[in-house]
């Protein structure tokens, strides 16, 4: 493993992470965030290689246990994995036959007597993760979990975003959408205050979460002051039943009102950055010419996760004891 | 045989008693309490100097689980738990398998309680048939049986027609109705208080609003009929208003609070132990603005009752996803250290008052014996250590289930012995008292 290389003004003040877990952003100091990226940048190197493959992760066993159906993200961890050359596994588990069947707490004893050395899980819970982690010696990497945190993709964006803009600190960033049910924008939000950016949050007040200012963010129902000379624009996904909780009139009325069209981007910074978690509404929190215009950087992100997973299982799993090996 | 309890402090505001007295049982009755007894060919038992003696506390909202879910609690671990816990009696909820709508469930519980031979227990009936909200339970024939009260706990009345139906008719018996209070619209599929802590977590919300809702709807249907309504484990500062605002209008609305709603705040949803499912119960840990209205209400008497709302869970149902969790914790056992510790030592309440909130006036409303140390009562008695220091350890406990936020807490007070019709149920050889001649 070549020595990661730094495109930053500072360099990383730490070598490993503190836990043998990533559950959230939340838990990590900036030195921690910083390490990451710093080691997404090697890992970025390898994914342009021909041969795309290194064998830190050799001998080492990953299970990607994902209770809810995810494309993206799975697919994301599961070539990280296999560059850094871990035995995978994928166990899907539909949440309806849990409900019969045997506890989260169960199935993930039962996965710790195999002894893996890191488990990726995916789960309509909050706190999942942490359930697991008081059960399990196995590193634990959060991919989702319910309303609460998704820390690999805000370290995926934050890997974008550096990419392009070098640093984090002092950027604009307007986060605009489904705020009250969005795991992307809770670790987004702990990951870019601690960073030093300024963060904006806007939506209908009916999905804005409790307190939003004790978050350290400017909350906001005008997209236009959102927008307004921002750096970086992130749009969250708006789920279709929210209608039915009666979150919004309209998908048509939540475009007119919340859209982030051509037209609302002149507001922002001449070189402003268009990111999207995915999987996106077109013509509902994006227009199509935006997603698919000189801004977006939508395509990027998903490049970028697989460095960033990379980084990560790199940092729980393999470490200083692969130096060697590699 | 007569014993005269010789020496404590006893502290019986229904008389109008704080002070050094002498304490005669006679059987399973108060002979007699006065200064400087004579013994009189009783058996004398010393009380340690520093102890207090009370009428017995009364929890008038507990779940004690039988019939139907006896691997949580059964009504002789219940019962266990609360002797331990300085209750001569609690009243248990009818939220059972089968629900207590029906004179047979409340007979059965009344034997098994009979069985058992430890607190009393006061069956409470359902307010409707099933707790289903739709017709009312044989209202009459539960009176009949013993029921003390009726409530849907666990669920507010579904109709505010239903809830006035109920509070004329129980009015006829005399029986109070007990409301879970809460707009189900409000509560949607909420599992922690609607904040800063749930936001934060990613946990659905409910807001303080759902419960003061069913507080407000309660209120004014008791001025409308005129019957005593009865507000269960409040924890919102709106409730505490829409009650005090009740009580100056002159509205026969009573209300009691959760120990672990003056103690805790929803901070703890996220430390010392992030997604703790021992945090989790309905009405959830709201934020310290709520709280301290809590701690406001006992204070000032707009409270009427401190309750448990005694919840036991088996450790498999709370070793779950938290929103699977089920809610409700322990809280027999933890009551009077968090009451003597938060209330009395914090310097809110005065013992006469924390015996009215947890003797008299549950007797009162409930209009069950106790309360009280008059000759002639039944000889149930709490004998309090207020300045013993207690750890709390939940495997210690003796209900069937464990689930208490509170497990390695340091707190000051807690119980001495606990007497039931005279009979010696519980003795802390810690506080002084190991055995009684």
């Amino acid at each position: 493993m070549s020595t990661p290389v730094h495109n930053v003004d500072r360099p990383p003040a730490v070598t490993s992470l503190r836990s043998k877990d990533l559950l959230g952003i939340a838990d990590l100091l900036p030195e921690e965030i910083t390490l990451v990226l710093d080691t997404a940048d090697a890992m970025k190197e390898i994914g342009l290689r021909p041969i795309k493959k290194v064998p830190a992760l050799r001998g080492k066993t990953v299970v990607n246990l994902f209770f809810e159906p995810s494309t993206r993200t799975r697919t994301s961890f599961e070539i990280a994995e296999k560059r850094l050359s871990a035995d995978t596994l994928n166990i899907a588990i539909a949440t309806s036959s849990v409900v019969k069947g045997e506890t989260l707490a169960d199935t993930a004893m039962n996965l710790e007597a195999m002894n893996p050395d890191i488990i990726v899980l995916r789960h309509s819970s909050s706190g999942a993760c942490h359930l697991l982690s008081r059960i399990c010696r196995s590193g634990i990497i959060n991919a989702g979990d319910g309303m609460h945190e998704h820390p690999t993709q805000a370290l995926l964006d934050a890997y974008t975003i550096r990419e392009r803009k070098k640093q984090l600190r002092g950027l604009k960033v307007a986060i605009i959408g489904d705020l009250l049910h969005s795991r992307v924008l809770r670790s987004n939000i702990h990951l870019l205050t601690k960073m030093g950016a300024d963060v904006w949050v806007c939506g209908p007040p009916t999905l804005m979460p409790a307190d939003t200012r004790r978050f350290g963010v400017t909350p906001t129902n005008s997209v236009e002051q959102a927008v307004a000379s921002a750096d970086v624009i992130m749009l969250l996904r708006i789920q279709l039943e929210r209608m039915e909780g009666a979150y919004f009139p309209s998908l048509r009325e939540y475009f007119d009102v919340f859209g982030m069209t051509e037209a609302r981007l002149t507001l922002a910074k001449p070189d402003v950055m268009i990111m999207h978690p995915g999987p996106m509404n077109r013509g509902v929190e994006i227009a199509s010419e935006v997603a698919d215009g000189p801004y977006s950087v939508i395509l990027d992100q998903v490049a970028n996760g697989v460095a960033v997973r990379m980084a990560v299982l790199y940092l729980l799993a393999g470490g200083a004891e692969h130096e060697e090996a590699a | 045989m007569k014993r005269l309890l010789k020496g404590g402090r006893v502290v019986d505001p229904a008389n109008g008693i704080d002070g050094v007295r002498d304490v005669l049982v006679d059987g399973d009755r108060i002979a007699r309490v006065g200064v400087g007894l004579p013994a009189d060919g009783a058996t004398v038992v010393e009380i340690p100097s520093g102890l207090i003696v009370c009428p017995g506390f009364i929890d008038m909202h507990v779940h004690l689980r039988e019939p139907g879910q006896e691997h949580k609690e059964t009504i002789a671990t219940g019962t266990a738990s609360a002797v331990a816990g300085g209750f001569t009696a609690v009243a248990c909820m009818p939220n059972t398998n089968p629900v207590n709508d029906d004179a047979n469930v409340t007979t059965y519980i009344l034997d098994k309680a009979r069985d058992a031979n430890l607190a009393r227990v006061y069956p409470i009936g359902a307010v409707s048939r099933s707790s289903q909200g739709e017709l009312l339970a044989d209202i009459g024939d539960l009176h009949k049986a013993g029921c003390v009260a009726i409530t849907d706990d666990g669920h507010p009345v579904k109709t505010a027609m239903l809830l006035r139906r109920a509070l004329e008719y129980a009015g006829m018996f005399g029986m109070v109705v007990i409301e879970h209070c809460e707009e189900p619209s409000l509560m949607g599929d909420g599992v922690a208080h609607e904040g800063f802590h749930a936001a934060s977590l990613g946990l659905r919300g409910i807001p303080g609003a759902c419960e003061a809702l069913g507080v407000e709807r309660g209120v004014l249907l008791s001025e409308l009929t005129g019957n005593a309504f009865h507000v269960a484990h409040m924890s919102a500062r709106a409730s505490m208003r829409a009650v005090r605002k009740g009580k100056e209008a002159g509205v026969r609305v009573t209300c009691e609070v959760a120990p672990h709603h003056f103690t805790l705040t929803d901070e703890a949803l996220a430390t010392p132990v992030a997604y703790d499912t021992n945090t989790k119960m309905n009405p959830p840990l709201r934020e310290a603005a709520d709280r301290d209205a809590m701690l406001a209400g006992i204070a000032d008497g707009t409270v009427d009752v401190i309750a448990t709302d005694h919840a036991p869970h088996h450790y498999d149902e709370k070793k779950v996803e938290f929103d699977r969790a089920p809610f409700g914790i322990v809280g027999l056992e933890t009551a009077v250290s968090l009451a003597l510790d938060r209330l009395v030592h914090a310097g809110r309440v005065r013992l006469p008052r924390l015996v009215e909130l947890m003797s008299v006036n549950p007797a009162r409303i409930l209009k069950v014996t106790g309360g009280t140390l008059s000759e002639g009562a039944p000889a149930d008695i709490t004998i309090l250590a207020p300045d013993l220091n207690v750890r709390v350890e939940a495997a210690k406990l003796r209900s069937r289930s464990k689930n208490t936020p509170f497990d390695g807490w340091d707190l000051r007070g807690g119980v001495a012995a606990t007497f039931v019709g005279g009979r010696p149920l519980f003795l802390n050889p810690e506080a002084g008292i190991s055995t009684i001649p």
